[in-house]
């Protein structure tokens, strides 16, 4: 199995100082794991890492043939004007940002395509409505059909399914597996436990460093979710990068 | 009131009224997308300060050729693009905000540039390059203003859709690995080459109103961007027509006439627009009645 991202005692972080550290081992091709931890556990720190909007400060990241446009990445907080006057089927249709580029024309394929994709997300029909005017569980699923035109192999959620109501969740979760299906790399940032343990093969249980990573079901065990919480607390967010002794 | 004498005539007999409206036309085609991008990145202020940072490159220019449209144009274009580079590297690498540099640049150049012209002017001058004299506009400043509406027309054609993404979902932009930073230098760079044409028309405090004002008001008639952008061109020149007319008329000078006009219609525009206004606010359609 070919590993997408290897990582070889990582730290991220922000302004010199570590937001999660002694980050060790593989993201699989064609593995759906999750991401789970306490709240600044550094979920988003590493998965802004892994995409490369921000570099180790120590450590060795290795992104195995994948480039920054091959992957797909889904913010915790999109930095997105819902405001802004664009329709429902532009903001899709920037899914082909990679084909299109500036001013490369965006074909009738193209526009097919995206009409496409916002039926496979349940939005038959909203391709001409303002995106002002969609609830925050139908925005998501523009997001989510603006992925699916992206077609990456590697595909980063960060709390997908936060404040969406359970219908949306159902219908993206079923996104999530198709996506699993046709051997793509999703890694998402999760905190409902029943979800991961129910979709999400792999996990990886983060609390400022790894506690444990692998089968889901020996990861979330109750001694690694306490250990969890008790680091968590204890972290020092001003600390200095620490190298751990090699031997 | 005999239409054509008061509508027409004016622009027939007068060879500086048709000047005068040509630079407007040229104005507005540019202006339109120019103010509606600002308005859409939450940057309506910063236009105002990019045009009183233009002040003291145009004041030396003044300095060393006098009246020079040109080359007091130019010591504008360098003046606001250095003040938009120094603000953007301060916001870059400090934790303070752009609006903030932004800010503290401009007012550094606007006291500037106003030393420079107090020293070497007379005051005539000085509201001359405050308020502009677009009655006066010559045939080089309309080649110079027709020249900067046609080159900032073709870049929009080129990098309009990056400017819209990098507006619209910055952080989508950046992890697709797109040219963010190009673009919104490249979008900086349209901003001041527009108020350097429209400073030699309107006078740099006033150019700024017909780029904005109009923008403002178009979001309140319609809902796609290219129609928004469209609508702003629309209205700023009508607001430079009747603007001109109303100056011409009432022997009022022209550039704050012109800007007032932009400013009826942005408030008849807040009050009645179709999208959005208090109008549709306060006073929705009746539900169809079965
Ligand atoms: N932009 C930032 N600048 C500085 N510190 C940050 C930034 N974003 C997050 N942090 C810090 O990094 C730590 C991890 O945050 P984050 O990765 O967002 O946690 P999680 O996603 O697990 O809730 C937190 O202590 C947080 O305060
Ligand atoms: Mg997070």
């Amino acid at each position: 199995m070919t590993a997408v991202f290897s990582l070889n005692d990582v730290t991220f972080g922000y302004d010199r100082h570590p937001a999660v550290h002694h980050l060790t081992g593989r993201f699989l091709a064609g593995s759906l794991t999750a991401v789970v931890g306490p709240n600044g556990s550094g979920k988003s720190t590493l998965l802004k890492g892994l995409i490369g909007l921000l570099s180790p400060l120590d450590g060795r990241l290795e992104r195995n043939g994948v480039r920054q446009r091959d992957i797909a990445y889904l913010p915790q907080q999109a930095e997105i004007d819902r405001s802004f006057p664009i329709s429902v089927v532009e903001t899709v249709l920037l899914g082909h940002w990679r084909t299109i580029e500036l001013f490369r024309p965006a074909t009738r394929a193209l526009w097919r395509q995206a009409e496409e994709a916002l039926v496979a997300v349940g939005l038959d029909g909203f391709g001409r409505r303002p995106i002002a005017s969609l609830s925050a569980g139908q925005f998501q699923r523009v997001l989510f059909a603006r992925m699916l035109l992206q077609g990456c192999p590697v595909i980063l959620l960060d709390e997908p399914f936060a404040a969406i109501d359970a219908k949306t969740t159902a219908d993206l979760l079923a996104v999530v597996t198709r996506w699993h299906g046709e051997r793509r790399t999703v890694i998402a940032v999760l905190h409902d436990l029943n979800q991961v343990r129910e979709n999400f093969p792999d996990t990886l249980l983060i609390s400022r460093e790894p506690i444990a990573w692998g089968p889901t079901a020996e990861v979330l065990r109750a001694e690694h979710l306490f250990q969890a919480k008790q680091m968590a607390e204890a972290w020092d967010d001003r600390a200095e990068i620490c190298r751990r002794s090699v031997g | 009131m005999d239409p054509y004498a008061t509508l027409i005539q004016p622009f027939v007999e007068f060879g500086f009224m048709r000047r005068a409206l040509v630079a407007c036309l040229a104005l507005s085609l540019g202006y339109g997308p120019v103010g509606v991008l600002l308005v859409l990145r939450r940057m309506s202020l910063l236009g105002d300060a990019l045009s009183h940072a233009v002040l003291p490159g145009a004041a030396i220019g003044f300095t060393i050729a006098g009246l020079s449209l040109v080359v007091m144009s130019f010591g504008g274009f360098i003046a606001g693009l250095a003040v938009a580079v120094l603000s953007g590297l301060v916001a870059r690498v400090t934790p303070q905000r752009e609006d903030a540099s932004f800010a503290a640049f401009y007012l550094i150049s606007l006291a500037l540039g106003v030393l420079i012209i107090s020293i070497r002017g007379s005051n005539v001058d000085l509201m001359h390059v405050l308020f502009g004299t677009i009655l006066a506009v010559d045939d080089t400043s309309l080649l110079l203003v027709v020249s900067i509406a046609t080159l900032t027309l073709v870049v929009l054609a080129v990098i309009g859709r990056g400017l819209i993404v990098e507006c619209f979902d910055p952080g989508f932009l950046r992890a697709v690995d797109g040219p963010g930073a190009i673009l919104h230098f490249a979008f900086l760079v349209l901003v001041v080459m527009n108020l350097v044409a429209g400073f030699h028309a309107l006078g740099t405090l006033m150019a700024v109103g017909l780029m904005m004002l109009p923008a403002a008001a178009a979001r309140f008639w319609a809902g796609r961007i290219t129609t928004i952008a469209a609508t702003s061109s629309a209205i700023a020149f009508a607001a430079g027509y009747a603007g001109l007319l109303l100056s011409f008329h009432a022997n009022l000078p022209s550039g704050p006439a012109i800007i007032l006009v932009a400013g009826g219609v942005y408030i008849v525009s807040v009050v009645a627009g179709p999208c959005g206004s208090l109008r549709t606010r306060f006073l929705p359609r009746r539900h169809l009645e079965a």
